[in-house]
């Protein structure tokens, strides 16, 4: 914008022009109608759900006392009910991250890799693996709860297997993270897929002539040239998996005992279930600072290597 | 250089407005509660006439979702067409797990239902969360008595002075029996004793099924625990709801016997939802204690399956099963609309009437008078309330059903699951429900 880098310089020979051409409020005339949907559906929301949770605020109680942060304090004191629940809540949320991303990110790149040579039939192939995508979460849950059922399921039956998959960990978590895996691959691989097109065919050529081997292409071309996809990626892939919520709803139900009820499903939970709404707000801001957080991480991790 | 500061003047603008329509949001959050103690003043008291005023439309919510559905709709089909031109019920029907949640909040935003069947539990927590409406004079019209009623059935319906239910019916828990896996060992019904219960369990292992009796960790395992702790003559909560009393020795005792049937081998561990009853359809499981609503399920999906439902053994010493009621409530949204007040009245009292009719949904009739009717005394699960001091409910505290999900039922998981023993799970589920009852005590100001 001109408005702000308006030098001295300028000032004689620039104001009437200007002026004429673009009046103070000409960019926010433009930025209006973004600026209303922000406003309506960010900043709104965002500041009536902070006001929520400094309040005692049920839905359907009458009086809605100011509490301060009285809310965060009890999520922040382990001793109390709704605390203890929403750090081990936290924790579930957490263990499903760090264990769900690593294979997000490699097993969807490693079939792009698959997908981007050409060979026959590679059309068919690309659309089995995002077929999975296409079925909502609530099918997927269903499907996979009797699937996984550790007495009169078929995984166990054809495995030969006696594991509880829905209501025992580590099974539960190697339940959902494979449901989840095989659920939203094709996502990711699409992705993947469409910034491996977008490398260069004569890079990978420059580097065979430099005598680089396929591994050696991998790091040094294929590699670096995904990096502005694998930040969205990783960032992406993050976010959704901290907000998991439909899998463990449906094929755990939490089980067992709360083990894999995560940060969205308390929430959810404790404000639509409980009516809880000022609680609820108070652990969503916690949530959210955290995914800040993270997300910052992985956008400061993926910069420092671009320096020389 | 008018520019920037204008440019901050208009963020100043935009922060006020957007602050302004935030505070404005929360005035409306805040009037939506306070909206709803206004109505009811202006109805007329109902006498059980007939309705006289305009054709109203009335939106009718239960959860009638398993085999007492299709008998619910009939019968509302029914007295539509009796009453066609002047009222029209609209039924609703959700599950109870996600009608409950929803229930205030639509009513709330006039969404909601005019009327609607909830339970016994519930009726003190929406009564203080002024989700319904006082309905003393249909009681009075319909001439139903304390007398004719369980006690607890009635009493559940009374919050501050006033009633806010008609009860419909009562339902409880109920063993359910595979008779072909029983008549290999000789039996014809399942026992009613704990010896007899347990031998039975080590003779079906020994005739080749495997594991005769699956422990669920989730529903109804819960409801499993309080009869058994009934049973051993335990109690849930204090009279004034202030205390758990669950985490006693008899509750040890009751949660104990379920995990020992683990550890007996007569169930696999950590059984996931609800297999239990798949695997009691599909002929792998010879007993399951379950609703005795699922009689009509039962009989539609598993037609090939020979069962028989005889009342929960008595494990504890005394006979106690856990049991419920439907009521039917009026609904502050019905409240602010005298006609539907009085249609919805008339409603009630029709379908009350018709309490030996809705017993063919699988459920026993609320009233002493109607379970004697012939046709009503010949269904399978009226036998189970021969004796009606055997049932056992849980206290209509405001707010109980967090409590019962926080802590009891999070205990009870912990046990059977053995992530915790019987004993460590109470205590420490014990330490939750306090401090959530007191919670309750505060927020619900009693």
């Amino acid at each position: 914008m001109s408005v702000t880098t308006a030098p001295g310089a300028v000032r004689h020979a620039a104001p009437a022009r200007t002026a004429r051409r673009m009046r103070w409020w000409t960019p926010y005339a433009f930025l209006a109608p973004y600026l209303a949907l922000f406003t309506v559906f960010m900043v709104v929301p965002i500041g009536f759900g902070f006001w929520t949770s400094l309040h005692e605020w049920d839905i359907n109680l009458p009086a809605k006392p100011f509490v301060g942060l009285g809310n965060y304090a009890d999520l922040f004191d382990p001793g109390s009910v709704d605390g203890s629940r929403f750090w081990m809540a936290m924790r579930a949320t957490g263990i499903f991250t760090v264990a769900s991303v690593p294979i997000l990110i490699v097993l969807p790149l490693a079939v792009a890799l698959l997908m981007n040579g050409r060979f026959k039939g590679r059309n068919v192939y690309r659309a089995v693996y995002f077929a999975p995508y296409v079925l909502g979460v609530a099918v997927v849950g269903l499907l996979w709860r009797y699937l996984l059922d550790g007495n009169i399921g078929l995984v166990n039956h054809y495995l030969g297997l006696e594991v509880q998959w829905t209501t025992d960990v580590p099974p539960a978590w190697i339940a959902l993270v494979g449901v989840t895996v095989w659920w939203t691959l094709g996502l990711n691989s699409v992705i993947f897929l469409a910034g491996l097109q977008d490398i260069p065919r004569e890079l990978h050529e420059a580097a065979m002539v430099d005598g680089a081997g396929p591994w050696r292409r991998f790091r040094a071309v294929t590699l670096p040239g995904l990096r502005p996809v694998m930040v969205f990626v990783v960032n992406a892939t993050i976010l959704a998996s901290a907000n998991m919520f439909g899998q463990s709803y449906l094929i755990t139900a939490g089980a067992p005992a709360d083990q894999t009820k995560t940060a969205i499903y308390l929430i959810a939970e404790t404000g639509l279930r409980q009516f809880d709404m000022g609680t609820a707000s108070a652990m969503s801001f916690i949530l959210a600072a955290f995914l800040m957080v993270a997300s910052a991480l992985v956008f400061g991790a993926f910069r420092d290597r671009r320096k020389p | 250089m008018t520019h920037p500061l204008s440019r901050r003047a208009f963020l100043n603008l935009s922060g006020a407005a957007g602050l302004t329509a935030a505070l404005a949001a929360c005035g409306g959050g805040t009037r939506l509660g306070t909206g709803s103690t206004t109505p009811t003043a202006a109805a007329p008291a109902f006498t059980g006439g007939e309705y006289t005023g305009p054709k109203v439309t009335l939106s009718y919510w239960n959860g009638f979702t398993g085999g007492d559905g299709p008998h619910m709709r009939t019968m509302i089909d029914a007295f539509n067409k009796e009453y066609a031109g002047r009222i029209e019920v609209r039924n609703v029907t959700r599950r109870w797990e996600d009608l409950y949640p929803a229930m205030p909040t639509a009513i709330s935003a006039g969404n909601g239902p005019d009327v609607a069947v909830i339970h016994n539990d519930w009726i003190g927590t929406f009564a203080v969360r002024q989700v319904l409406v006082p309905v003393d004079d249909v009681v009075g019209a319909l001439q139903l008595t304390e007398g004719d009623f369980i006690p607890a059935v009635w009493n559940a319906g009374v919050y501050n002075g006033k009633r806010y239910s008609v009860p419909l019916d009562v339902h409880c828990l109920g063993d359910y029996y595979n008779a072909a896996h029983l008549e290999k060992i000789g039996l014809k019904e399942a026992p009613g004793d704990k010896a007899g219960y347990e031998e039975a369990l080590a003779e079906l292992k020994k005739a080749s099924v495997a594991q005769p009796f699956w422990m669920p960790n989730k529903w109804p395992a819960h409801l499993m625990f309080m009869s058994l702790l009934w049973q051993h003559g335990g109690e849930l909560y204090s009279e004034d709801g202030t205390k758990a009393l669950w985490g006693s020795e008899q509750g040890v005792a009751a949660l104990s016997w379920m995990v020992e049937q683990i550890d007996k081998g007569y169930s696999p561990a950590k059984v996931a939802i609800d297999s239990q009853y798949a695997a009691f359809k599909n002929d792998k499981v010879s007993l399951t204690w379950d609703g005795i609503w699922q009689i009509n399920d039962l009989k539609t999906n598993a037609p090939s399956l020979k069962w028989g439902l005889a009342p929960i053994p008595n494990i504890g010493g005394t006979p106690a099963v856990w049991s419920a009621s439907h009521n039917f409530v009026l609904t502050s949204q019905a409240g602010k609309d005298p006609n539907k007040v009085q249609a919805a009245k008339v409603f009630i009292g029709h379908m009350s009437r018709q309490s030996t009719e809705w017993a063919k949904a699988g459920m026993i009739p609320a009233r002493n008078s109607a379970r004697q009717a012939p046709e009503v005394a010949e269904l399978p699960q009226v036998k189970l309330a021969a004796d009606m001091s055997v049932f056992h409910f849980l206290p209509a505290l405001p707010g109980v059903g967090d409590v019962q999900v926080k802590a009891l039922e999070l205990a009870v998981a912990k046990a059977v699951l053995k992530e915790a023993g019987p004993a460590d799970a109470l205590k420490e589920g014990v330490a939750t429900a306090d401090k959530l009852l007191a919670e309750n005590k505060r927020k619900y100001g009693q």
